[in-house]
Order: C-alpha cells, then sequence, then structure tokens
C-alpha cells in the first residue's frame, strides 16, 4: 500500500516537472516534435527581413525555379501556386509574397526521395511578386520570382 | 478538435504522388469580425509528411497560405501499399494526424 502510493507520488513529480520546464519556455511544446518555429521569419514584416531570416538574404537569380501561377488571380484569397526546384540538390524550398502584411508563407524540407516540388494555395492581399527561394545541401539559396495581378484581395476581407 | 484531413496519395510510375486537404481557419489575425473586433491569428505553423516510415517532407508555414490548406508533394521511390502519415500543428497547440495508403 505505502509502496503505491510512493510510486505514484514520485510519477506526479515528475509530471509536474516537465510543466514546470513548459511553464518556463525551456521546452515549448512545438520543439518536442519538430524543429523550432522560425518565428522571426514568419512574423517578418518586409521581403528583406523574412529572407534575411531563412537565411537567404543574396540568394541568387536562378531560372532552376519554376513557378506555375496564374497570370491574374481573381480571388486573392486562393491562388493555386505549384513550384518546383531543377536544381540539384534542391532541400528546401520556401515561398513568399512580396506585398502581404507577413510575406513568408511556408517553407518546406525534402527528404528521403521527396521531390523538390509543391503544389498550394497562397493568400494574396493585392497584386504581387510571389517569390520562391530554394536552399542546396550545400547551403546556397537560389530565388525566382514571377507576378500575379490580383483583382480581389484575399486579406482582411 | 479539427476536422479529419482529406489524404489522397497515388502512384504514377515510381512516384507517389500525395495531396492533403486540411481543415482549417488559417486566421491572419489582420481581419475583424461585424462588431469590429479584431480575430486572433489562427493558422497551422508545422507539417511533416512521413511516407512507409520515414519522414520525407517537413515544414513550417504560416498567414498566407489559404484556408484550408491543400498541398501536394511528390515523393520518388515510394511503393503501394506504403503508409503516408501527415501531422500538422497550429499556433494554438491544436494539432491533427491523419494517415492513408498509397493506391497502387
Amino acid at each position: 500500500m505505502d509502496a503505491l502510493r510512493r510510486t505514484l507520488l514520485k510519477g506526479a513529480g515528475a509530471t509536474g516537472a516537465i510543466a514546470a520546464a513548459i511553464a518556463a519556455g525551456v521546452l515549448k511544446p512545438s520543439q518536442v516534435l519538430a524543429a523550432e518555429y522560425n518565428r522571426a521569419a514568419f512574423e517578418a514584416k518586409d521581403m528583406a527581413g523574412a529572407l534575411k531570416n531563412i537565411g537567404a538574404a543574396s540568394a541568387a537569380d536562378s531560372t532552376g525555379i519554376a513557378i506555375k501561377a496564374p497570370d491574374i488571380a481573381e480571388n486573392g484569397a486562393v491562388v493555386p501556386v505549384d513550384v518546383s526546384s531543377s536544381i540539384p540538390n534542391t532541400i528546401s524550398l520556401a515561398v513568399l509574397v512580396d506585398k502581404n502584411p507577413l510575406p513568408l508563407s511556408s517553407a518546406f524540407d525534402f527528404a528521403n526521395g521527396a521531390l523538390p516540388e509543391m503544389a498550394l494555395r497562397l493568400k494574396m492581399g493585392q497584386t504581387s511578386l510571389v517569390e520562391v527561394v530554394a536552399k542546396t545541401a550545400d547551403g546556397k539559396y537560389y530565388k525566382a520570382k514571377k507576378e500575379v495581378k490580383v483583382t480581389v484581395g484575399g486579406c482582411g476581407g | 478538435m479539427a476536422d479529419p484531413m482529406k489524404i489522397r496519395a497515388q502512384m504514377k510510375g515510381d512516384t507517389a504522388e500525395i495531396r492533403v486537404l486540411m481543415s482549417h481557419p488559417m486566421e491572419t489575425g489582420q481581419r475583424k469580425d461585424n462588431a469590429g473586433n479584431t480575430v486572433p491569428a489562427h493558422y497551422i505553423q508545422s507539417i511533416t509528411v512521413d511516407v512507409g516510415g520515414k519522414r520525407v517532407i517537413q515544414g513550417q508555414t504560416a498567414t498566407s497560405v489559404s484556408r484550408n490548406p491543400v498541398f501536394g508533394f511528390r515523393v520518388k521511390g515510394a511503393k503501394a501499399g506504403d503508409k503516408v502519415v501527415i501531422h500538422w500543428e497550429d499556433n494554438k497547440g491544436d494539432k491533427r494526424t491523419d494517415e492513408a495508403t498509397i493506391a497502387a
């Protein structure tokens, strides 16, 4: 009886310690599962800031990145965009919308056979450049852009 | 708890095509409701895709992604019958994991 109580107390103590660590900000819940959220990049309010925070401030223009997006999007809330990179050893792609309040929309890493391409749907507040940044395994950055005209904005409605 | 994702995974040659629709409001934090109050930001922050037990894609997203996000990926070397497991987590700590099997 007494032994059981000891065990329970120990268990409670351990859980408490983890909760305290989370509360203290030592262990963020997201860190346990995946890489830490790149808050600085995603909350950057302009292109330069976003690019800097993903490490791509000096990305070179490249024709190896293909961006498939409509020239004119009627509905800025849903703009279908296909991006792909034919640059060898591309391990990561990021998609940014120049004129959005927070330009960086997404950044994806590819491994174990995943091809460096993705299809996604973007929100666009107004006519803007869509920029795609590719990162290669040796740490080099490349970018390409395409303008999409928006007739009805998708941010803030 | 958010609604289940819709996952479609199919082989095309030696490449698996995976499309996923996530059910999520993706609030930007800039929109105001009818009463003029700002609707707080609520968006998916991280996404992972595992195929056949291996992590193939991991990514982070923010508010510039449309409501009910749709993503398409292609994975070379996957086989019909492999299990696809997709997980997302949002900025409020909500999360969801769904799986599907790659069709031939």
